[in-house]
């Protein structure tokens, strides 16, 4: 398959179910949202060291949220319910509830609970307030700047992690470029987040090591400075390649990403230096979900 | 299909125990007749004080009502009931699910330990409001009372949780011993409002005369919970789902500090 003169691998992205949710931050103003979003969901790049894997996804107006305060949706990935239940709580305390004027309520209303307010509100020692709005509890957590709203809990899902797709350039820039341009349409698309830098990950892996400690370890086949010393799957004329992995609340909602993504980049066409498109593909080891290119591109 | 309608024959002497009546979902309309209402120490069947209009067993409305008729809706799971004039005591007492609208006054301690539903009163309410029996520890304890009128005194005493919501005035010792909830006064309140709060929101639109002593003032704030609180409102016919009858900013006043103090009287501002 060729789009734009762009070649599409005959191949699949591996991925892997997780377990995830989703919280809605809101602020005074959408700029005190972020620096709350932002921490609460910073060193979550992957679930190799960080614990999870989570990212913003998407501004919410006003009129969306539950208190009418501009606000943010934050989606979290985690390999566990347990896993998930702890970081979620611990970035919650750690980085909403410290961040001035912001409140922090459920983006997901049904599954398993994942408290928020629940514990959260003990940080008031004894002066919080609950108040049950609409069948829902919310904490009044009493705080220097006034009161931290939060709601009991949120809940967690089953979800699907490390869809994912290749972009093989002949630059570094032009990868680059290509990359921001896919991760740009990408974020127009509801449940999915791209949690690397930028959504774009570097360092793409592979499942193992030579190393016993290590579970990962670089993509070697993809490396261009080792297309002549490994099995490398590079041509000669790519210079540089870069991953972008989506996580997403079912396998459809990555369909639809990884589609607009690569549409995006094939939008480029080979004249800006992309040559080909390929995914992770680990040969049925990662995962039990497959994403085909060409299927999804179809 | 239309509802059960009753229609009262004759305004009773003495006061009649309508509690028999929140049963009339799992039952037919002619074991409905049959059912017996206690008045004084006579006995009434159904079909003997009234007029029976078959129709839906879920929703009851009930004609020419008088103030004489107590304990409708009483426990009631699941009921949506219409009283066309006024109501006695104890309304909606342990009303679980449904709606009780009264287009006239009702008397003392109507919605008293309300468990869920809508309670929605018209005209005035008497003493007592959503608030525990004599010598139970408990009031209200889920669910929303609208009243639209004034109410009388210690309403929510004891109230365990819910929304009382007055447009009109409230009487002396609104809140009194109030354990947690949301009592809402548009209107003007008596003396000792919040009397032993120990949890809870006492949310007026006026200022009292007084504020008791034993609260503390903590000074003018906005909430962020009021909006979402507000809009909680919004699907009621009340003035409390006008847009111009909400607010988030408020004087708050914590207390009472004679007892747990972990309530607060809040004044719009």
């Amino acid at each position: 398959m060729i789009i734009n003169g762009i070649a599409i691998d005959d191949t699949f992205a591996e991925a892997f179910p997780m377990k995830a949710t989703r919280v809605i931050i809101t602020a005074l103003n959408q700029e005190w949202a972020y620096h709350a979003a932002r921490a609460m969901s910073g060193f979550a790049t992957s679930v190799i060291a960080c614990g999870c894997e989570a990212g913003i996804e998407r501004e919410l107006l006003p009129g969306e949220t539950p208190d009418g305060r501009p606000g943010l949706s934050v989606l979290f990935f985690a390999m566990g319910g347990k896993g998930l239940t702890k970081q979620v709580q611990t970035r919650a305390g750690q980085c909403v509830l410290t961040s001035p004027t912001s409140a922090l309520f459920a983006g997901i209303e049904a599954g398993k609970p994942i408290p928020l307010g629940e514990n959260m509100r003990f940080y008031g020692d004894g002066f919080q307030i609950s108040k049950k709005i609409n069948g829902k509890r919310y904490w009044r957590i009493p705080v220097m700047d006034r009161e931290f709203l939060a709601q009991e809990a949120t809940y967690m899902v089953d979800a699907v992690g490390g869809g994912n797709f290749l972009i093989l350039a002949e630059s570094q820039s032009q990868a680059l470029a290509a990359c921001e341009a896919a991760v740009a349409a990408m974020k127009k698309i509801p449940n999915v987040i791209m949690p690397f830098p930028g959504g774009v990950v570097r360092s793409g892996s592979k499942v193992g090591s030579k190393y016993k400690a290590l579970n990962a370890s670089t993509n070697d086949a993809f490396c261009p400075t080792l297309k002549g010393v490994t099995n490398s799957q590079l041509s000669p004329e790519v210079e540089s390649v870069m991953e972008i992995v989506i996580d997403g609340l079912t396998k459809e909602d990555i369909d639809r990403a990884m589609r607009a993504g690569i549409q995006a980049v094939c939008d480029l066409g080979v004249g800006n230096g992309i040559r080909r498109i390929s995914a992770g593909n680990y040969g049925g080891k990662l995962g039990p979900y497959h994403f085909h290119l060409r299927e999804i591109m179809a | 299909m239309s509802a059960l309608t009753l229609t009262l024959k004759q305004p009773p002497q003495r006061r009649v125990d309508l509690s028999a009546l929140s049963f009339i979902p799992h039952l037919t309309v002619a074991e409905i007749a049959a059912l017996k209402l206690w008045e004084g120490k006579r006995r009434w069947r159904v079909d003997e004080l009234f007029d029976i209009e078959p129709g839906d067993t879920s929703k009851l409305v009930l004609r020419n009502s008088s103030a004489k008729l107590d304990y409708l809706g009483k426990d009631a799971d699941g009921l949506d009931i219409v009283v066309d004039g006024d109501a006695g005591a104890y309304l909606g007492m342990g009303f679980s699910s449904g709606t009780l609208l009264v287009t006239g006054n009702v008397d003392i301690f109507a919605g008293c330990e309300m468990r869920s539903g809508l309670l929605q009163i018209e005209g005035n309410a008497g003493d007592f409001l959503g608030s525990a029996l004599p010598g139970d520890k408990r009031g209200m304890r889920g669910g929303i009372i609208l009243v639209k009128g004034d109410v009388g005194d210690r309403c929510g005493d004891e109230m365990r949780r819910g929304i009382v919501l007055i447009e009109g005035n409230a009487g002396n010792y609104c809140a009194s011993r109030m354990i947690a909830g949301t009592i809402a006064v548009m209107g003007t309140t008596g003396n000792y409002p919040g009397y032993g709060l120990r949890r809870g929101t006492l949310l007026l639109w006026q200022k009292p005369r007084q504020i008791p002593p034993t609260y503390g003032d903590c000074g003018t704030h906005t909430l962020s919970y009021l909006p979402l609180w507000f809009a909680s409102l919004k699907t009621l016919d009340s003035r409390f789902a006008e847009a111009s009858n909400t607010f988030d900013r408020v004087h708050r006043f914590g207390g009472d500090l004679g007892s747990v103090g972990r309530g607060e009287i809040l004044i719009r501002v």
